[in-house]
C-alpha cells in the first residue's frame, strides 16, 4: 500500500466527479428531494396517539437506502469504464498496488456518502422533523458505510459486466433484492423462514437494524456496534473480492 | 549518486534490454505469435513492423508482461516481463488512448506521474515533449484523435521510463508532428532509452536502429534498415518488406513440399 497513489487516485476520482453535474446532483440533490416525496406521501396519515410517524421510521431507513443504491450505480459504471477504455489495464502496469486503488475509489466515493447523508440528513432533521432518540451522527455513520457497501459491491460487479448496459442491469439483481427484504416493507419477524433466512444474510439488512437501535436508543448500543462491524467486515470481504478481479496479465 | 558510482558501480544497464526465447502466445485457438527468439539492444529504437494481424500487439504485451504466455519466456531488464521491480522502469502506450477523457490534459499526466512520484514540473514536462502546451488546462475528450493520442503518450514520458513500449503512436498524427515525435523518440534513445515502437507504415522503419518484422506471428528477420534494403532489393523499404516475405512464402512452400 502507498499513501500517496491511493491519494492520487481519490483525487483523481473525485475530480472526475467534479466535471460530471448529473452525477452530482444524483449524489446531492436527488436523495433531498426523495426524502421529500416521502415525507408528502404520509403527511396526511391519522395517527393514534403517542405512535410514532410513519416517515420517522421510513425516512431514517431511506436515509442509509440512498447511499448504497447511488453509489452503487456510480462506482460500476465508473469502473467498467476504467475496464474498457484500458486505462485499468494501464495503471496495473504501473507501480499502484491494487489496493491503493480500491481504497482509493473507497475512499473517493466515501466523502461524496458523507456529503449526501449530511444534506439528506440535515433535510429530514430540519425541514421535516425526523424524531429518534440517537444521535444524527451515528445515522451519517451507517449512511457512510452503507455507501462504502454500494462502492465496494459495485467495483465487484463491474467485472462482469461487458457494456454499461450489462452494469446496470445488476441493478435489480443485487440491489433490489436487498431494499425488499432489509425489513423496509415488512418486518423481518414477520417474513416466512425462507425470507427471512436470505434477509439474515444481506449486508443491507444490518444496516437498517442499525438505524433502528439508532431510532430506539439515545446511547449507542451493543447491537449497533455488532451491526456496523458486519458491515465493514462485509465491505473488506468484498473487496478483496474485487481485487481478485483486477488482473495484471490477461489471455 | 556519484559516490556510490565509485565505490560500487550499480551496473550499467545491461545491453539486451528486452530477451525473448520460443514465445509462444495463443488467444483462444488462434496461435497468435509462434515461436519467437529475438533481443532488443539498450539505447536504441527498435521497429516492430508488420501487417495488421502479425501478432505486434500481443508481443508488446508480452513485453510487458501483461500477457499469459503459453511458452517461452521474455525477460526485460535482466528480469522475467511484468515483474513488479519493473513497473517503474517500463512505459506502455496502447494503440488506442488510454487516458479519462473527462479530466484535463494536466489531470491526467499528473495522475499517472503520481504513480512514479513526479510531480507537476515532471508532467508540463512531458505534455511540452508532445506538444500539447495550449491544451494542457482542456478537457481530454475535447481534444481530437491525434491530441488524445499524444495525451497518452504523455502519461507514459512523464515516468521517465528505461524501457519505452509504444503501440502504433504516429497513428493519424500529421507528417510535421510525426517528424516532431521521431526526432524526440531518437533524442530519448541518445540518452540510453529503449524504445519499441511498433507501425504498420515500412516508411517508418527508416527511423529505427533495428526492425523486428513479423508475420502470421513469427519472426521474418531482425535486420537494420539498410539491411531490409538490401536483402529486399529496393530502396523503398515497403517493397523491400514485400520482397522479404515472397522469398520467405517460396522458401516455405519447397520447404512444404518435402515435408508433405
Amino acid at each position: 500500500m502507498n499513501v500517496l497513489m491511493l491519494l492520487a487516485t481519490t483525487r483523481r476520482v473525485l475530480d472526475q466527479l467534479r466535471h460530471d453535474h448529473r452525477s452530482i446532483a444524483l449524489i446531492l440533490v436527488v436523495p433531498a428531494l426523495l426524502l421529500t416525496a416521502v415525507y408528502f406521501l404520509y403527511e396526511n396519515e391519522t395517527l393514534a396517539t403517542g405512535a410514532p410517524r410513519t416517515f420517522d421510521r421510513v425516512g431514517l431507513m431511506m436515509l442509509a437506502i440512498f447511499p448504497f443504491v447511488v453509489m452503487f450505480l456510480v462506482t460500476s459504471i465508473t469502473m467498467l469504464r476504467e475496464r474498457t477504455s484500458g486505462t485499468l489495464e494501464r495503471l496495473l502496469t504501473t507501480p499502484i498496488h491494487k489496493a491503493d486503488l480500491l481504497f482509493g475509489y473507497g475512499l473517493a466515493f466515501s466523502i461524496m456518502a458523507a456529503l449526501q447523508s449530511l444534506v439528506a440528513t440535515a433535510v429530514a432533521y430540519w425541514i421535516f422533523g425526523l424524531d429518534i432518540q440517537g444521535s444524527p451522527g451515528l445515522v451519517v455513520m451507517i449512511a457512510v458505510i452503507n455507501a462504502v457497501l454500494g462502492v465496494a459491491l459495485g467495483l465487484l460487479c463491474s467485472a462482469f459486466a461487458r457494456t454499461e448496459f450489462q452494469a446496470v442491469q445488476f441493478m435489480p439483481v443485487v440491489v433490489v433484492p436487498q431494499i425488499l427484504l432489509c425489513g423496509l416493507f415488512v418486518a423481518r419477524e414477520r417474513m416466512n423462514e425462507a425470507l427471512e433466512a436470505v434477509s439474515n444474510v444481506l449486508p443491507l439488512t444490518f444496516s437498517v437494524d442499525a438505524l433502528q437501535e439508532i431510532a430506539t436508543n439515545t446511547e449507542a448500543t451493543d447491537q449497533l456496534w455488532m451491526d456496523a462491524g458486519i458491515m465493514v467486515a462485509i465491505v473488506l470481504a468484498v473487496l478483496v473480492l474485487a481485487s481478485l478481479t483486477l488482473r495484471r496479465r490477461t489471455a | 549518486m556519484s559516490h556510490t558510482a565509485a565505490t560500487a558501480p550499480a551496473g550499467p544497464e545491461p545491453e539486451v534490454a528486452v530477451a525473448a526465447s520460443s514465445l509462444h502466445v495463443t488467444r483462444g485457438n488462434v496461435s497468435v505469435l509462434r515461436g519467437l527468439d529475438f533481443s532488443i539492444h539498450t539505447g536504441q529504437i527498435t521497429g516492430l513492423l508488420g501487417p495488421s494481424g502479425s501478432g505486434k500487439t500481443t508481443l508488446m504485451r508480452a513485453v510487458m508482461g501483461v500477457q499469459l504466455l503459453t511458452s517461452g519466456s521474455v525477460k526485460v531488464l535482466g528480469l522475467p516481463a511484468g515483474h513488479p521491480d519493473l513497473r517503474h522502469r517500463v512505459g506502455y502506450v496502447t494503440q488506442s488512448p488510454s487516458v479519462y477523457p473527462d479530466l484535463t490534459v494536466e489531470a491526467n499526466v499528473r495522475y499517472f506521474g503520481a504513480m512514479h512520484r513526479k510531480g507537476r514540473a515532471e508532467a508540463a514536462e512531458a505534455i511540452a515533449a508532445v506538444g500539447l502546451d495550449p491544451q494542457a488546462r482542456q478537457k481530454t475528450g475535447d481534444l481530437s484523435g491525434g491530441q488524445l493520442s499524444r495525451v497518452s503518450l504523455a502519461c507514459a514520458l512523464v515516468a521517465r521510463p528505461s524501457l519505452l513500449v509504444l503501440d502504433e503512436p504516429t497513428v493519424g498524427l500529421d507528417p510535421v508532428l510525426r517528424a516532431d515525435l521521431w526526432d524526440r523518440f531518437r533524442t530519448m534513445a541518445e540518452s540510453g532509452t529503449t524504445l519499441l515502437v511498433s507501425s504498420h507504415v515500412m516508411e517508418e522503419a527508416s527511423h529505427c536502429g533495428s526492425l523486428l518484422l513479423l508475420r502470421e506471428g513469427k519472426l521474418l528477420a531482425q535486420l537494420t534498415p539498410a539491411e531490409l534494403s538490401q536483402r529486399g532489393h529496393s530502396a523503398d523499404l515497403e517493397k523491400a518488406f514485400l520482397h522479404i516475405i515472397q522469398d520467405t512464402a517460396e522458401g516455405r512452400s519447397t520447404e512444404g513440399t518435402v515435408r508433405s
